[in-house]
């Protein structure tokens, strides 16, 4: 299983699920949520945090989080 | 908590309101701001909530029928689930849970037309509370020109509520806003959003609790409060508001539903978007394929690799500069005028107490402050346009990793920077850091930052103790000297951030969940208001304090007052004598310069026999191991009003008059002091060195704390940064002086 910090930039898949006990709930507010279509943009200059595009905006979080969000990449059934 | 206003939402419209009450909510990044400037054309009043560091701004306009309507702009939020202090506000002023307010006749949700899903959150949260509400679309064409078409009419049957499109930058739709505020209250339709059925009945069962407890409240918001408390982990807030009976109820149901394996809190985020995204699917037409968006191309330079972070020192470095060389002449211009009022008043009132005490207290006092203002107005300036254009977030994106590493986030970066023109407005930039937890950290290492008041002393340091040269045969080694004490202040702070983050201000680690709004063109006058807005606060809060500590510090150094010391009588009596002896032509330079030495030597007396010259003696135990003198330490005393006072301080206790950090004689008095208890010379490069580092650390600024009290509510903090910065000042001191010698420098 692939997550979302696995994804390169230009990559998008499908949240399919939650590695770790219970997701932030900053995150699932914001609309990151299973079967949310995203995108990862591009990475921080420095590679971390990463920006990536949901529900037609950006958002930016941190690798730590990004691989606590389970993905199916586009394409690939999960 | 009592409830003012328990009358019926369906009775609210029948009865004429003596006074409208509007609450304004929306997410972050929406432009609420411009909406709500625009509302009360600035007839505004900011402040705080009771308690808290929230900002509160109230506005007030005016119904054709001359109805008086007061706007209360709800902080900017996600979500009304109360876990962030803005979130619980937010939620409180929304059901009138507020000191000194009442509930809202109506809410005015602003959502951004261009991102409207994820604004639904938030929108269907402010709609379950089943008040009179009304959408209003803001960003419209901003939509458009993404390709997003949405038909406001359907949106508004798909809500149940009134939905006005506008451009609120642009003025459009203000007026339809405008009439529908002050128009007839609509009532939002039922809920329309589906919970899992566990947490369903369970947020039923609360609701009925809540409907013996309080039969006043609709009920929409019993089971809008049932909710909340019911995904709450801990929700101090509601333990309060709500009796213990229905609190024990909350947790019972809460085990149940976690033994069933069911997240109430995931159950409501699903429930509500799993309405909302084929809603948005229904109203949205997309007239055009997605381009690539302007903000995108913006973002290829400006979160870039290479020129992302280039470009980010550069805004920096335009920022400083401006701020120094724009501040410069209006600094100047302050500080001629503080001195020239000086002197008027000194011209018309007679010698005497009252006098000193408005001269050299209270108007040298706070104006030793106010001249700050020309920086703070120039840096909030400029923050202003950073937040106002989204390039805030970038810059937080750019810089995150690097501040994760101390345990602070890319959010402090602008603040601490701030902290380099001036430790107040970095302090009051903090506004913008989400997190509590690391918004304290920032504004407790903030002050650690090598601000422009501290040039002073370096520069009397350095001059007086580092020769100049250079080293390497480029690199003058005056120069390099400051570069390491800029150096050492901000290693100071990364060491701080740490330890307060590891060891004092503890809580959850804070996930750093951050939109990147589009790029905006900032509206100048939201900008030059916000800018006048938070100087005020600085003047009026901060100002009170530092008045009052101007006064004490101008007592402490006045009185006691002694006599004249005879011989310095004799002595005046005696060039007296010779003066008038030169009689008909001028009198000789040299004798006048002689008379102006003996009141020098009369002013460095009466500070040493004053309060202040006692407590210098009173602490000087507790800095001779640094290798001060009591005269160092009435200079650190005099200090604590503001930083560069310590040089005008050392001139008078050295008897050089108004000393400044250039004058040569002050250097020179200083090379020529010996202690008497050694007698050996008093200012070793050692001493200077130990009194350098002290003054990198030290919280002499109580401009400073005055802020911290303000930013955040309690004297607690404010008291912690000045005891800790100050123990931690003299303990490097200590180590420098101390390890100095042993290391064999004298």
């Amino acid at each position: 299983m692939s997550t979302l910090r696995d994804l390169k930039p230009g990559e998008r898949g499908v949240v399919v699920g939650w590695a770790g006990a219970s997701p932030p709930t900053r995150l699932l507010e914001m609309g990151v949520l299973q079967g949310t279509e995203i995108e990862v943009v591009k990475l921080a200059p420095l590679g971390d945090p990463i920006e990536v595009k949901l529900r037609g905006y950006h958002l930016s979080l941190r690798k730590q989080e990004a691989e606590q969000i389970e993905i199916a990449r586009a394409g690939e059934s999960s | 908590m009592s409830e003012p206003a328990r009358t019926p939402i369906s009775a609210a419209s029948a009865v004429p309101q003596p006074e409208r009450l509007v609450a304004l909510a929306g997410n972050p990044n929406v432009g609420k701001t411009t909406v709500f400037n625009r509302l009360t054309r600035l007839r505004q009043k900011v402040g705080n909530y009771p308690g808290v560091t929230v900002e509160r701004k109230t506005g007030s306009m005016v119904g054709p029928d001359g109805m008086p309507i007061t706007v209360i702009d709800v902080p900017g939020t996600y979500s009304l689930n109360p876990r962030s202090l803005d979130e619980e506000v937010a939620y409180r002023v929304l059901i009138g849970a507020i000191e000194g307010s009442r509930r809202p006749d109506l809410v005015v949700c602003l959502i951004d037309a261009s991102n409207l899903e994820r604004n639904l959150y938030l929108a269907s949260q402010v709609l379950d509370l089943g008040k009179p509400t009304i959408v209003a679309l803001n960003m419209v064409d901003a939509a458009e020109g993404a390709g997003i078409e949405i038909d406001a009419q359907k949106l508004s049957e798909e809500l149940g509520v009134p939905v006005i499109p506008m451009v609120a930058s642009r003025g459009e739709g203000l007026e339809e806003l405008q009439a529908a505020i002050c128009g007839p209250l609509p009532i939002p339709a039922r809920r329309k959003w589906k919970l899992d059925l566990a947490v369903e009945e369970s947020t039923h069962a609360l609701a009925h609790r809540l409907e013996r407890d309080l039969p006043g409240l609709s009920p929409q918001q019993r089971f809008s409060d049932a909710l909340r408390a019911l995904t709450q982990k801990g929700a101090a807030f509601f333990e309060v508001h709500h009796s213990p009976a229905f609190w024990s109820e909350v947790r019972e149901a809460q085990a149940a539903l976690d033994r069933a394996g069911v997240s109430s809190e995931q159950a409501e985020i699903s429930g509500r978007y799993a309405w909302i995204t084929p809603l948005t699917g229904r109203v949205v037409e997309r007239t055009s394929l997605p381009t690539t968006a302007l903000t995108d191309r913006i973002d290829a330079v400006l979160t870039h690799r290479v020129a992302g972070p280039l470009f980010f020192f550069l805004i920096l470095a335009l920022i400083f500069q401006s701020v120094f060389a724009w501040a410069g002449p209006f600094m100047d211009a302050i500080d001629g005028a503080t001195a020239s009022l000086g002197d008027q008043v000194g011209a018309s009132l007679p010698q005497g107490p009252i006098r000193s005490l408005l001269i050299d207290g209270i108007i040298a006092g706070v104006g030793a402050v106010i001249i700050f203002l020309p920086q703070i107005l120039i840096l909030f300036f400029f923050l202003g346009l950073l937040e106002d254009t989204g390039y805030m977030a970038r810059a937080a994106f750019i810089m995150d990793r690097i501040m994760k590493r101390v345990g602070l986030s890319g959010r402090s970066v602008v603040p601490l920077l701030s902290g380099f023109a001036c430790a107040i407005p970095g302090v009051m930039a903090a506004r913008t850091i989400e997190n509590q937890r690391d918004r304290l950290v920032t504004i407790m290492v903030t002050p650690l930052m090598t601000c422009s008041a501290r040039l002073p002393v370096y520069a009397l340091l350095i001059g007086a103790f580092i020769p100049a040269g250079t080293l390497f045969g480029f690199l003058g080694t005056q120069g390099l000297t400051l570069l390491a004490l800029y150096v050492l202040g901000v290693s100071f702070a990364v060491l701080a951030a740490w330890a307060l983050k590891r060891f004092v201000i503890k809580g959850e680690q804070s996930v750093f969940v951050m939109e990147l709004p589009p790029y905006r063109l900032p509206r100048l006058r939201d900008v030059l208001w916000r800018m006048l807005e938070r100087s005020k606060l600085f003047l009026t809060r901060a100002g009170t304090i530092i008045f009052a500590v101007a006064i004490v510090l101008w007592f402490l150094a006045t009185y006691p007052q002694v006599g004249s010391k005879p011989e310095i009588e004799e002595r005046r009596a005696e060039l007296s004598a010779l003066l008038s002896g030169t009689s008909g032509g001028e009198p000789s330079e040299e004798l006048q310069a002689r008379l102006a030495e003996l009141d020098d030597e009369q002013a460095s007396y009466a500070l040493s026999q004053s309060a202040m010259g006692r407590l210098g003696r009173f602490i000087e135990p507790a800095i001779a191991p640094l290798g001060y003198d009591w005269k160092i330490g009435v200079a650190l005393i005099a200090s604590l009003a503001a930083r560069e006072v310590a040089v005008s301080a050392l001139g008078t206790i050295y008897s050089m008059g108004d000393a400044d950090e250039t004058s040569s004689p002050l250097v020179e008095r200083m090379r020529a002091e010996v202690n008497p208890k050694t007698g050996r010379p008093t200012w070793t490069p050692l001493v200077a060195a130990s009194l350098t580092v002290f003054f990198v650390i030290a919280c002499q600024c109580l401009a400073t704390v005055a802020v911290v009290r303000r930013e955040t509510a309690s004297w607690r903090w404010p008291l912690f940064m000045f005891g800790y910065m100050t123990a931690l000042a003299w303990a490097a001191a200590f180590v420098t002086y101390q390890g100095g010698r042993l290391l064999g420098f004298a």
